[in-house]
């Protein structure tokens, strides 16, 4: 930005720097959103190498054999662990992506909650499909 | 919305051309942004050609010599011509330093001279960095003790001043905070890596008796929080020194008091 558009926007708004800078104050919070973007990194890079690892060993079986390897105790929880991560971790990313380049507070409320609701509808989906395939008969 | 585009009026146009004097041998074009807030017109790109057998080997040598003897409307800011004062700072061959610690002959080609980048322009090669000035004082920069103030000075050990090498250097240059693109995009609430290196000075300093209240003030997800570790700050510091890690400092402290 240079020259005469700023001159315009200085002229439109006469409140000092510091009042603008400091604004409504500081939220208080970030480090929890910071921190589980954090550990489900890090809890998602065993995982992903796991299921990728799984599904390579397991090309070839045949549905029946398939189902009792996903029905097994085990293995069901650590792809539920896997869906809820992978999607916790996905919601939390765009997020930020969101906050950094939407600048509308509007616009960015409205997809920030659907980018929420989508993951959530999602991971839901991913596990339901997960208990048909293990126990759907 | 992210600005990927210059406003129509903020676009540069080609300028005029200063010949160097006839007979000069070692010719070097200084290609500079000019821009004039008295004026109407755009910003445009003027072309210096300066003889280098009769200059310093500074770009800031170069940018007096224009001054002095070519054009003494070019306007820029410097003071101490030996990079402690931070004046200086612009963007030149595509990077954010000091003019009078870059040395011409690092430039290869035209030398290119832009003010320090996504900040308001006051006149040619001056920023205006209000904002940046009152998110420094957003941080309240200066000791802050409850107990009281012992006869003479507050000791410190050795190790304990230890920790503020590499963060007493800054200058306050802003090279670092006008490289970063998340100050770039969120700047009127993201405090950028000079600010928030000065604030972890006060976080780091052994007889600060508010570290508490500092990290509240930080914790925000615009403050601190947007920084993505994309390191442009440390690359183009001009004394070395590393925003990035102080950055990250500030981070493992949040979660440390949690
Ligand atoms: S950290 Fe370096 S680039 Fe940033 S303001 Fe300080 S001296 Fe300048
Ligand atoms: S590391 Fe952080 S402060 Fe430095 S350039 Fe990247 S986003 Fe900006
Ligand atoms: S003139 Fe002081 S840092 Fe360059």
């Amino acid at each position: 930005m240079a020259g005469a558009a700023h001159r315009d926007e200085r002229a439109a708004h006469r409140r000092s720097a510091l009042g603008r800078v400091r604004g409504l104050g500081s939220a208080k919070e970030g480090v929890q959103h910071w921190w589980m973007q954090r550990l489900t990194a890090i809890a998602l890079v065993p995982l992903l190498v796991w299921f990728v690892a799984s599904i390579l060993a397991h090309i070839g079986a045949d549905h029946a054999n398939l189902q009792l390897w996903i029905g097994s105790p085990v293995v069901f929880a650590l792809m539920l662990a896997m869906i809820g991560a992978g999607f916790w971790h996905m919601a939390l990313g765009l997020q930020v992506v969101i906050e950094d380049y939407v600048r509308s507070e509007a616009l960015k409320l409205g997809l920030i909650v659907f980018v929420q609701f989508a993951a959530l509808a999602l991971a839901l989906a991913a596990a339901t499909a997960l208990l048909v395939i293990a126990f759907g008969g | 919305m992210a600005e990927l585009t210059l406003p129509r009026n903020s676009r540069v146009r080609p300028g005029k051309t200063y010949a160097a004097p006839a007979g000069a041998k070692r010719v070097r074009p200084f290609k500079i942004y000019r821009w004039d807030p008295d004026g109407d017109g755009n910003p445009r790109l003027d072309t210096y050609e300066v003889d280098l057998d009769a200059c310093g080997p500074m770009v800031l040598d170069a940018l007096i010599k224009i001054k002095n003897e070519t054009d003494a409307t070019l306007t820029f800011r410097r003071s101490c011509r030996e990079g402690v004062c931070g004046s200086c700072a612009m963007n030149i061959d595509g990077t954010n330093t000091l003019a009078c610690t870059k040395y011409i002959d690092e430039v290869k080609g035209d030398v290119k001279i832009y003010p320090l980048p996504h900040m308001p322009v006051v006149k040619d090669l001056v920023p205006d960095l209000t904002r940046a000035y009152a998110q420094y004082a957003l941080i309240e920069p200066w000791l802050k003790t409850e107990t009281p103030a012992p006869g003479r000075e507050r000791p410190q050990s050795p190790e304990e001043r230890a920790r503020l090498d590499g963060l007493w250097e800054c200058i306050l240059c802003f090279c670092c905070t006008t490289a970063c693109p998340s100050y770039w995009w969120s700047g009127e609430r993201y405090l950028g890596p000079a600010i928030l290196l000065q604030a972890y000075r006060w976080l780091a300093d052994s007889r600060d008796e508010h570290a508490g209240e500092r990290l509240d003030a930080l914790e925000d997800p615009f403050r601190l929080y947007r920084c993505h570790t994309i390191m442009n700050c440390t690359k183009t510091c001009p004394k070395g020194l590393n925003p990035a890690r102080a950055i990250a400092e500030i981070k493992k402290l949040m979660v440390a008091r949690r």
